[in-house]
């Protein structure tokens, strides 16, 4: 290997360009997917479904990505980065199908940079603050089981590009919610802080899961899952008082304006400028 | 050092990147267990990608040959895989050794 | 080594060993004799340079929360994430040479071992994350190519992994700045803006002058090192220029003009005081990129701490199994 040309040694074995670096490139899910809107499909709610769903990821990925350069290990800043890789990937791919289908044609930083909070429709456990690791994986445990059964049946959708989408972000939350079901048994079982911190974050999902039901009835599923996790984690399972109100309707937390204030700031301070 | 201080336990990284290969050595990691070494190991040495089968292993469970077996000066035949841990530690303030 | 026999070879033996090894250009392994100072040097490069990927993802990674589109956001996220990953390539080939990483990490936190200085420089405006990717990441690039074919085996294999996601990553900061700079006045400026406050600490990434860095010598005898810090720092700037008057922005050095006989670029001298006070500590982001690794550390205690007593728990509920 010669390294008398720095760029020439580099560009062996990369014709993938679009894989520079992990999460952004890829096969496009959409390949060979029919964009149109087929017939007895009602647009303006597939439109506001994709919407609702992508709020969901791109609040959540947010959060997350407030864990980079603060995890407990560095084995951890890694597996959380891919996890929000994986919700602003899916977050993208539903505000462009929501562009496509609600007559507007705007594109996914439209939605993304340029609504205010109360268009916002993600469930409101998604925009709580980041708090501790035991909420962290207790939030992540929840929201990925939920949206896991949710995916599920949006494979089925009759527009084939929310089934598609569906489809790529079924194995993805299958690895998320993996991940955050290990981490709350290890929480759960380990000392009895982390078992304490645990349990303070299962009673603060808590309140937030009735709101998931009603956007997408899949009760049965998730609770199955979290009894099993909280057996083995050797935790109660969370007392269940649904909090009136909901994300999907715009009422939010106080904390979801200052999260979209920051997301925004740039976009918004530069509104002509293309990135 | 106390246990904590010394963290999780070293574990090597063994990668099958595509069927037909042998697994291949990729380098190390830390995890507390068998479980989250895997997890761990698939995030950052195989990038996820499917398909793709991972072996861990705990560093301190493999035997290590000498570099030469014919020398007969290295008596042992099984080592540890790195020569580990402190015995090379170095004090901070010692300026480039 | 603890369980070598009593009648371990002559130390001469081993040193021809080591030289010969070194000298057919072949890979010195975890195992293998090695003298003293080649390995705590190895050490100390490793470690410095694994930290460095580690507190490296402080700059942009404030700018995750704020990129301008969620394309950006996306590259960045992934592009601090692969910074992780580097960091524990690197980590891991530093552990081969039986130091730990709780150690290294120790040492870090209590300021006994540096990392790069360019990183503690605040990053102002999103341009900064551009400038990054294309000067910073190409000054590591040329500094790191050259160490895919370092004599130590493990750091050799980590940086050949590592500098190819490096070039993306520099790539990735050159379009977007190629894309700002066709954008708004406002963008250009920021731009320029950010080459004004990232160029002259870009060339301190080399190091001190090859005069007054006494142990370059050694270490390039060792294999190490294959080039000098000034002249890996002049391959930087020939690669450079010619990107820079593509992008259309000025260097602002007024000494850098093109040298007709030599066919490279001439250059001014860098504040080398400015570097060594960014060395010793009293550059402007030192001590809050230390916080924030100190605490992340430290809040984390419990987390490892939890894991670590799962893990004795199911062993122990294993055992009892088996024994059952």
């Amino acid at each position: 290997m010669s390294d008398d040309h720095v760029y020439m040694t580099l560009a062996e074995g990369h014709e993938d360009d679009s894989r520079w670096a992990f999460g952004t490139g890829f096969e496009d899910p959409l390949h060979g997917v029919d964009t149109a809107v087929p017939e007895g499909v009602d647009a303006a709610a597939l439109a506001a479904d994709c919407v609702a769903l992508a709020d969901d990821a791109l609040v959540l990925a947010q959060r997350l990505a407030e864990w980079i350069t603060r995890a407990p290990e560095l084995e951890e800043e890694v597996a959380l980065a891919n996890i929000g890789l994986d919700l602003l990937g899916q977050a993208r791919l539903l505000y462009s199908r929501a562009g496509q289908t609600d007559g507007t044609g705007r594109d996914e930083d439209a939605y993304a940079y340029f609504r205010d909070p109360a268009d916002f429709r993600n469930v409101r456990l998604a925009e709580l603050p980041r708090e501790d690791f035991a909420f962290a994986v207790t939030r992540l445990l929840v929201l990925s089981a939920w949206r896991l059964e949710h995916f599920r049946r949006l494979t089925a959708h009759p527009d084939p590009v929310l089934a598609a989408v569906a489809a790529k972000g079924v194995k993805e939350l299958t690895y998320h919610r993996q991940y955050a079901a290990e981490w709350v048994v290890r929480l759960g079982d380990g000392t009895p802080e982390s078992h304490r911190r645990t349990r303070t974050a299962l009673d603060r999902v808590a309140p937030y899961l009735g709101e998931l039901f009603t956007a997408c009835d899949v009760r049965e599923e998730v609770v199955a899952v979290l009894r099993q996790v909280t057996e083995a984690a050797g935790l109660p399972m969370p007392a269940y008082r649904p909090l009136p109100g909901s994300g999907r309707d715009g009422e939010h937390t106080e904390h979801l304006a200052p999260l979209l204030a920051e997301l925004q700031s740039v976009a918004r301070a530069h509104p002509e400028a293309t990135w | 050092m106390t246990a904590e201080e010394h963290g999780w336990p070293l574990y090597e990284v063994f990668v099958r990147g595509k069927r037909g290969l042998n697994h291949v050595h990729v380098g190390s990691l830390h995890a507390a267990d068998d479980t989250m070494a895997l997890t761990h190991a698939r995030d950052l040495y195989t990038r996820r990608n499917e398909g793709v089968s991972i072996w861990v292993v705990r560093s301190e469970y493999i035997a290590a040959s000498t570099r030469d077996e014919k020398d007969p000066f290295f008596a042992p035949s099984a080592d540890k895989v790195y020569r580990h841990p402190t015995f090379y530690d170095i004090p901070g303030d010692v300026p480039h050794i | 080594m603890t369980t070598q026999s009593a009648q371990a070879p002559p130390p001469e033996r081993l040193q021809e060993d080591f030289d010969a090894t070194i000298a057919h250009d072949q890979r010195i392994e975890p195992r293998d004799w090695m003298p003293d100072g080649y390995r705590g040097t190895l050490v100390r490069q490793i470690a410095q340079h694994a930290h460095s990927e580690i507190i490296g993802m402080q700059p942009e990674g404030e700018w995750i929360g704020r990129a301008p589109s969620l394309r950006r956001k996306a590259i960045l996220l992934a592009k601090v994430q692969d910074e992780a990953g580097h960091g524990l390539y690197l980590y891991s080939a530093a552990e081969t040479l039986g130091t730990d990483r709780a150690e290294l990490t120790q040492r870090l936190i209590e300021g006994r071992q540096k990392y790069s200085s360019i990183f503690n420089y605040p990053t102002l405006t999103f341009a900064d994350v551009g400038v990054i990717g294309w000067l910073v990441d190409g000054a590591a690039i040329c500094n790191q190519v050259p160490l895919c074919r370092s004599s130590y085996g493990p750091y050799a294999r980590a940086m050949v992994r590592i500098c190819k996601e490096e070039s993306f990553h520099q790539r990735q900061g050159y379009e977007l700045l190629m894309t700002m700079m066709r954008g708004t006045d406002a963008q250009r400026e920021m731009v320029q803006d950010a080459v004004d406050r990232w160029w002259w600490p870009s060339l301190m990434m080399f190091g001190p002058p090859d005069d007054a860095s006494p142990n370059s010598a050694r270490s390039m005898a060792w294999k190490i090192k294959r080039h000098s810090n000034d002249e890996l720092r002049r391959r930087f700037v020939d690669m450079t220029v010619p990107q820079a008057e593509k992008l259309g922005v000025t260097l602002p050095d007024p000494e850098l003009r093109r040298n007709e006989q030599s066919g490279r670029y001439d250059f001014g001298t860098p504040d080398w005081d400015e570097l060594t006070r960014v060395i010793k500590g009293d550059g402007p982001c030192n001590a809050e990129r230390m916080r924030r690794r100190r605490s992340a550390h430290e809040d984390g205690a419990w987390v490892r701490e939890a894991a670590t007593a799962h893990a004795a728990k199911q062993a122990a509920r294993a055992r009892k199994e088996a024994a059952a």
